[in-house]
């Protein structure tokens, strides 16, 4: 999603900000480098009175936007995340106590209110940087423009893999150095030492020579007096003594007991609880209602609309949502039980038609028609190589619609009183879903208060504020607090999916069986751009896309386009090696020799894994690579198949993510989103008939189960290159090892997922179009 | 009026009989450590001991529990200063991400352990597979209970597979 952002910056740019475009921005860091701008997150004119009432108690100091200290020395570090599992802030903390040189023992978290002032400046640098390669001498410092930038994009998001390598390197890191310094030269100046004379241990100052000692604490009101250095040192990673380590996660103890608290645990004085039911026809309105079943159930106290919507953003584009029926009762079963007796009858807007068939035959028309194709990427001469080639080799893969079916259900709470909203929420993106539900309330976004909660998983779905303006609607409407509760079957059926995609590749091999050209074609293109890019060195490459819209509403789904384009790419480059005749290890890794950082990943996991060990009968593995959101990854998975049953053994993950700030949390990250992608290739599919979507719950959307799940073993490289995410890169690489094993295993070459769907009790000999 | 016991407390419920355990623990007991996950007992994060047993409270209609002994997420600990010894392994083993199915993990996981010590490998699976984890934390929740129970924990950078 990260450069959907860039994106949104430079239009933003054009209109909001004049002369401000993607290159200005880079252009200020580095002609600020002599004299650099003093850093937002630690800049005076962040420390606000307004901002220091929204983060500290009347006895504590506010040092700088990142980090509170309060009179027992504690340091609250105040994370502009949402935790969803990823553990994101505790590693956020991590960042700037090491920096602080904080005692880890007196470091708490609390995430950042949604105000202005917490918009995710840091995550907006790294968008418009490109992230990669950042310049050395712009790390330590914030350009101090950023922060009304990003203001006035409502940027608080949690998604794109990105808080670490953003909000952490250029936001944490540099406000603990800053703190640490600021209290240093507090204490210099009472002591009358030099500053360099000072050391700091364990939130201590520390003057050796006179054997002064204090806690950080004692220094805190004068250090928030104090001008901010404009360039705070950063540690060498080998000075890392909490960076790089393992430490629990602030958010674990909560989740053991039951108290950890969810949106939807959240009891608000006279609050009633709603459920909904959106047309099931994507974008259709009511036609009729029939309320009076639903009203004479028991607890029920009122039958409510919610108007049809556009919804509109960079990412998706514009979007049907349809009218909803809410029905609002003293508590969940009831409000069910009411919906459930209502007759509605939906005037759909279009859509009704479509199927899942019929989608797919209309992107493979508009994949024949190649009307408007754009180019992802375009060198060499595909034509000259296809009339020099000893064989084509083309294939056809695709990938249904996926839904992200977190396990807490959608749900918000709401109360409209008095011109004001205050919204109970879980969700990756506070500052726009204020604004959000701001618009649609016609309130000013100063009027609508976000409270953000644990998310009982996030992956996408809890961008998109929808849920928040219902919430809020029917709030207002009933004029008391609300708790409105999707059903499971709602949370299914109202998604905004990980799209279909149908993507085609030919390639042209010479009389050795190496690769002269690369063509591939695919419907629709998001996020990230270079999503369906190979590294691998094959000469000529033409790749592009088409567009084939539909009436299914799209989002981010977990690793975005690299969830279908790994799948795509990676099972394609398999199907040249089985082409050559080699293994497909060894013929990835000679076309990756100019990619050191690939190729070591590559290694890794097939070194881990005893990729040359023989496997029995019926056994197979299947290796495949796919680098997203800056971090490399590289999967093996092994897999039985008995009787026509698949059952994966075993995953080796190799992963490099530069450096691994939490170790064990960058582990944790890569199993799920390694199971995460298991499930959607072995069962995930959701299918369309008749407009609307088919599966409704868990029975018929299978999710991996325990006895489905298998050994995984992941396996950290620390390169040193630039800092890579943690909450995706796991995920794209392992539909296609999965499916290059079940083709090691059986001969049948999985070209559409699930898996679920192959019956590979026979093998199945599929042509390999050999023109 | 339905009356139960609830981690230990006497309980009386004035409410529709058919209404699921969940929903009158959650909104009558304010006990909301456990989730409303799918609502027809598919992922089992709503999971509940019933005189010890696990049990899905969506699907439970309150009559059903009439003037039984139920524990929550909240009574699973033997008291306020100690944690449960799947809890404990919990933490250790950093089971958990989200975090909103592990109520329903940690219930099923302690009546497993309390009709069974030492579960093998296929016991540990069919008493676990009706708990889902969107996060994805099946080997770490494994090894939180084979660490309890005793049983060694199979590391699979060691050994074969």
């Amino acid at each position: 999603m990260l450069p959907a952002l860039a994106i949104l910056i430079q239009r933003k740019g054009r209109s909001k900000v004049g002369k401000w475009t993607r290159r200005a921005f880079v252009t200020a860091g580095v002609v600020a480098g002599g004299g650099l701008f003093v850093g937002v997150a630690v800049r005076t004119g962040h420390r606000t009175p307004e901002l220091a009432s929204l983060v500290a108690d009347d006895d504590e100091i506010l040092v700088n936007a990142w980090v509170k200290l309060d009179q027992d020395n504690v340091a609250t570090v105040i994370v502009p995340h949402s935790e969803m599992g990823q553990g994101a802030q505790t590693a956020l903390a991590q960042m700037l106590a090491d920096e602080m040189d904080a005692d880890w023992d007196l470091v708490q978290v609390q995430e950042a209110p949604a105000t202005s002032e917490y918009a995710n400046y840091a995550l907006a640098r790294g968008a418009v940087l490109g992230n990669a390669d950042i310049p050395k001498i712009l790390v330590p410092t914030i350009d101090g423009l950023m922060l009304q930038v990003t203001k006035a994009l409502g940027l608080q998001i949690t998604g794109g893999s990105l808080s670490i390598r953003t909000t952490g390197h250029y936001g944490m890191r540099v406000a603990g150095a800053a703190a640490r310094e600021m209290l240093i030269e507090a204490a210099a100046a009472k002591w009358q030492v030099p500053a360099q004379e000072i050391e700091t241990q364990a939130s201590h100052l520390i003057h050796a020579s006179s054997q002064r000692r204090a806690p950080y604490a004692e220094f805190a009101s004068v250090a928030g007096q104090m001008m901010p250095p404009a360039s705070p040192q950063l540690k060498d990673n080998s000075q890392f003594k909490i960076i790089g380590h393992d430490v629990q996660r602030f958010d674990i103890p909560s989740k053991v007991d039951g108290s950890a608290q969810f949106a939807m645990d959240v009891q608000v004085p006279g609050m009633v609880y709603a459920t909904v039911r959106r047309s099931p026809v994507f974008g259709g309105e009511i036609a009729q209602l029939d309320d009076r079943a639903a009203k004479a159930v028991n607890g029920v106290i009122d039958v409510v609309t919610i108007p049809a919507a556009k919804k509109e953003d960079m990412f998706s584009g514009k979007q049907n949502i349809g009218e909803a029926v809410a029905v609002v009762a003293q508590g969940y079963w009831p409000a069910k039980q009411g919906l459930d007796a209502l007759t509605v009858q939906w005037k759909n807007i279009g859509g009704e038609e479509a199927d899942s068939d019929s989608i797919f035959a209309q992107f493979d028309r508009d994949l024949s028609a190649r009307f408007e194709r754009e180019n992802d990427r375009l060198q060499g001469d595909v034509n000259l190589a296809l009339e020099r080639a000893e064989r084509v080799v083309e294939a056809e893969y695709r990938v249904p619609y996926l839904a992200h079916a977190c396990m807490e259900p959608i749900n918000a709470t709401a109360k409209v009183e008095n011109g004001q909203c205050e919204l109970w929420i879980g969700c990756q993106n506070p500052l726009g879903f204020r604004d959000s539900v701001a618009e649609a309330l016609g309130f000013d976004p100063e009027n609508v208060t976000v409270y953000n909660h644990f998310m009982g998983g996030g992956f996408g779905r809890k961008s998109n504020p929808d849920y928040a303006i219902q919430a809020a609607l029917i709030a207002a409407m009933v004029e008391r607090p609300v708790q409105l509760i999707w059903s499971r079957e709602e949370d299914i059926r109202q998604d905004f999916y990980r799209p279909a995609v149908r993507s085609r590749f030919r390639a042209a091999i010479d009389a050795q069986g190496d690769v002269l050209s690369w063509e591939n074609t695919y419907v629709d293109k998001h996020e990230p751009a270079e999503a369906p890019l190979i590294p691998y060195a094959v000469g000529a490459q033409d790749i592009g896309y088409v567009a084939s819209p539909t009436h299914i509403p799209f989002g981010a789904w977990r690793s975005v386009d690299h969830t279908q384009h790994g799948f795509f790419t990676e099972s394609f480059v398999d199907e040249l090696a089985a082409a050559k005749g080699v293994d497909a290890y060894a013929f990835r890794a000679q076309l990756l020799q100019d990619k050191p950082r690939h190729l070591a990943v590559l290694n890794k996991a097939a070194k881990e894994a005893g990729w040359d060990r023989p496997l029995a009968q019926g056994r197979g593995r299947g290796i495949a690579l796919q680098e997203s959101f800056g971090t490399l990854v590289a999967e093996v998975v092994e897999v039985t198949v008995t009787a026509g049953e698949v059952k994966v053994d075993r995953i080796v993950a190799a992963v490099d993510p530069g450096f691994a700030v939490s170790p064990d949390g960058l582990k944790a990250q890569i199993e799920s989103g390694i199971i995460y992608g298991l499930s959607a290739a072995m069962f995930g599919e959701i299918s369309i008939e008749a407009g609307a979507v088919a599966q409704s719950n868990f029975h018929d959307y299978q999710i991996l189960r325990m006895t489905d799940a298998p050994v995984i073993e992941t396996h950290i490289i620390t390169s040193g290159g630039p800092a890579g995410g943690a909450g995706e890169p796991g995920t794209p690489a392992v539909a296609p090892a999965l499916a290059n094993a079940v083709f090691n295993a059986t001969g049948t070459r999985v070209r559409q997922l699930p898996l679920k769907n192959y019956d590979l009790k026979f093998r199945i000999e599929e042509s390999d179009e050999v023109v | 009026m339905i009356r139960l016991r609830v981690n230990g407390e006497e309980q009386a419920f004035d409410i529709d009989p058919q209404t699921p355990l969940l929903w009158a623990l959650r909104e009558q007991l304010r006990l909301t450590g456990t989730k409303f996950g799918c609502g027809i007992g598919q992922c089992g994060a709503c999971t509940v001991h019933v005189n010890g047993v696990a049990m899905r409270s969506c699907m439970t209609p309150i009559a059903a529990v009439q003037g039984q002994q139920v524990t929550t997420i909240e009574g699973l600990a033997p008291n306020p200063d100690e944690l449960h010894p799947l809890q404990q392994a919990w933490i250790e083993a950093q089971v958990p991400q989200c975090g909103y199915c592990q109520s329903g993990q940690l219930m099923s996981a302690a009546s497993l352990l309390a009709s069974n010590a030492k579960p093998s490998d296929a016991e540990i699976n069919a008493a676990m597979a009706g708990n889902l984890c969107r996060c994805g934390m099946y080997g770490r929740i494994k090894k939180a209970i084979k660490n309890v129970a005793g049983v060694g924990y199979f590391d699979p950078a060691q050994g074969e597979v």
